[in-house]
């Protein structure tokens, strides 16, 4: 089966070029971010009521610094927090774009098609009916988060699923999900429902022991794989045929894909509650930063973590009271969201 | 005359009833065959399912003399190339990283781009005349551009047999002739197999050196152009009063068609 070759060798010199320019650029951009995740990792524990020197942070998180107190307050109070918005963002990003791009449509995050809805009903469920502890409501959000993922695939089969259908059978679930939550907040006692409207507006400062380091396992596993399988994402983006015509087994694909996302804003989720937006926003801001095309994966998770660390340090320090996480991650995604649904009409690209 | 590709008593359809019905279809090898019909004949569906976008329902697929479907998808992939109907061009993806798409089933999961891809990448925008176009975007080119930059892509994947269903649809004229000139030195010069549906059957018969007309999900008549359209066929297959007269161009059959206002 050998191919036959086409003349024209000598023009291979401009084009890889070229490429090789353009990689170059999404080295940079890569690595231009991971700088601004670290320093706002570091400025997560900087600020606060005692203030800290980056220096000092740094030293403590070596284990260089010789002041207990300085150790305890970084490495105690406030690592736990800054590690879990560095693990929700980098999840939330990364499952967004995934999304976005399996189903070819810049609207399709987790937080819209009934993915973050699902855990957050199971939340809600046990914590206003069956007063759980926190470990078990995010081990139910997780659970909530999965089979509203499932459900979705399931309903949206038809010989295959395509992107259009899991949105519109998405929004269908989300919307079931919303009504179901206003019923048990609206039937809750005034302390469960004070509960679980706290979990449901999303903070890092929420997230357990537990939740964290199972998240941060999953992602060490999952991140790497992810950006393997982008590789299927390259060829599916081109349409359902042609990836076919490539030689990707389009519907293990995107099964797989799809998997591995849901896990994902699944266990962001159940760590931190439903931190809105990030998911909508960092893929489409990673592509836009990117700017050849290229892949967008690792960009748009670093993007989802310098998001959510940022809004942490906006709602917690720079606010007259501290304010949840997912208040402030809302009220500059909600804009965004507004201006995508515009444009994204205008050009004809919102189906 | 050997046929690579093959397709024995296949049916196909998508779930309801079969749109293609127990046919028989041998594409010879290194010719370049054109499916003509009428809308909803079963042309595209035909095509779509000898590179294995559709499953038979009874029959099999042959790839040298192997059921496609038993073969790894990836090995297909190296064997056929199919340009659809409507592919997708992400955002702001440049030609050269688009036609590189096309190296898909020759890479593998650790595997970085190499020399090779480069090379073959650099020859697919040379045979389609878009080398100067490698780094513009594909939203800035226009529509017969853009169709060579997908014919590109498919080139990049260094198949044997090629399959493009409808390339010339969006296109007018002149880039409709100078893209099926295109796929002739494809074929010519690199003796690939082509085989596409078009709409327009006058330049089916100039380009086709087999013909295969279908009507109602079943072949009318297959053969070289000159043997096979005439007026009773234009008439079984598209239910056309039309005359078949010499194209005063390429000596190929013509087909003009005789409306209400003109008998």
């Amino acid at each position: 089966m050998s191919a036959p070759a086409i003349v024209g060798v000598a023009a291979a010199v401009v084009p890889s070029s070229a490429r090789r320019h353009r990689r170059r650029r999404e080295r940079a951009v890569v690595a231009v971010l991971l700088a601004v995740v670290l320093a706002l990792f570091v400025l997560t524990m900087m600020v606060g009521s005692y203030r800290l020197s980056p220096l000092a942070v740094v030293e403590s998180l070596l284990g260089l610094s010789d002041d207990p107190s300085v150790d305890f307050i970084v490495r105690d109070l406030r690592l736990p927090v800054a590690t879990t918005g560095l693990a929700v963002g980098l999840a939330l990003g990364l499952s967004g774009i995934v999304f976005q791009k399996l189903l070819a449509n810049p609207l399709a995050s987790p937080d819209f098609v009934g993915i973050s809805q699902g855990a957050s009903v199971a939340a809600v469920l046990s914590i206003v009916i069956f007063h759980l502890g926190a470990v078990a409501v995010a081990g139910a959000a997780l659970a909530g988060a999965l089979l509203a993922g499932l459900l979705i695939y399931l309903l949206a089969w038809k010989g295959g699923v395509t992107g259009y259908r899991f949105i519109l059978v998405g929004i269908g679930v989300s919307e079931f999900c919303i009504a179901l939550i206003g019923y048990v907040l609206a039937k809750a006692q005034l302390f469960d429902a004070r509960e679980a409207m706290a979990w449901l507006v999303g903070s890092i400062g929420q997230a357990g022991a537990l939740q964290l380091r199972i998240l941060l396992v999953a992602l060490v596993v999952l991140l790497p794989v992810a950006l393997l399988l982008g590789r299927w994402l390259g060829a599916l983006e081109l349409g359902d045929d042609a990836a076919h015509a490539l030689g990707v087994r389009v519907e293990v694909a995107r099964v797989v894909l799809l998997a591995v996302a849901i896990v994902l804003v699944a266990l962001a989720t159940a760590a931190a509650g439903p931190v809105s937006f990030v998911a909508l926003v960092s893929g489409p801001i990673a592509v836009r930063i990117v700017r050849t095309g290229g892949p967008v994966l690792l960009p748009s998770a670093l993007v989802g973590a310098a998001l959510v660390l940022l809004a942490d340090v906006v709602a917690v320090h720079l606010m007259p009271a501290a304010l949840p996480t997912g208040v402030v991650t809302g009220a500059v995604g909600a804009p965004y969201l507004i201006w995508l649904l515009a444009t994204v009409n205008s050009e004809g690209r919102g189906g | 005359m050997t046929h690579r590709l093959n397709a024995q008593d296949v049916s196909f359809g998508y779930g309801g009833e079969d749109v293609v019905r127990h046919l028989d279809v041998a594409i010879p090898t290194g010719e370049i065959t054109v499916i003509v019909g009428a809308n909803g004949c079963g042309k595209s569906t035909l095509l779509r399912g000898l590179v294995r976008l559709l499953k038979p329902t009874t029959g099999q697929v042959l790839l040298d003399g192997a059921s496609i479907h038993d073969l790894r998808s990836v090995d297909v992939a190296r064997t056929i190339g199919l340009l659809p109907q409507s592919p997708v061009a992400p955002d702001g993806i440049s030609v050269a990283d688009l036609v590189g798409r096309g190296r898909y089933p020759h890479q593998g999961w650790f595997r970085q781009w190499t020399a090779e891809d480069d090379r073959a990448v650099a020859s697919a925008l040379a045979a389609t005349g878009t080398t100067e176009l490698a780094d513009r975007t594909l939203a800035e080119l226009s529509g017969g551009q853009r169709q060579r930059v997908w014919v590109a892509m498919t080139l990049a994947q260094e198949t044997d047999l090629l399959l493009l269903d409808e390339p010339t649809t969006f296109l007018d004229i002149h880039h409709q002739v100078d893209l099926l000139d295109l796929l002739t030195d494809l074929n010519r010069d690199a003796g690939r197999t082509i085989v596409m549906v078009l709409h327009d059957l006058n330049l089916a018969c100039r380009y086709a050196d087999h013909l295969i007309a279908m009507k109602q999900g079943r072949i009318a008549a297959e053969g070289a152009p000159s043997a096979v359209v005439t007026p009773e066929l234009v008439t079984e297959v598209f239910g056309l009063d039309a005359q078949v007269v010499p194209d005063p161009v390429s000596g190929t059959p013509m087909v003009v068609p005789r409306g209400r206002h003109h008998r």
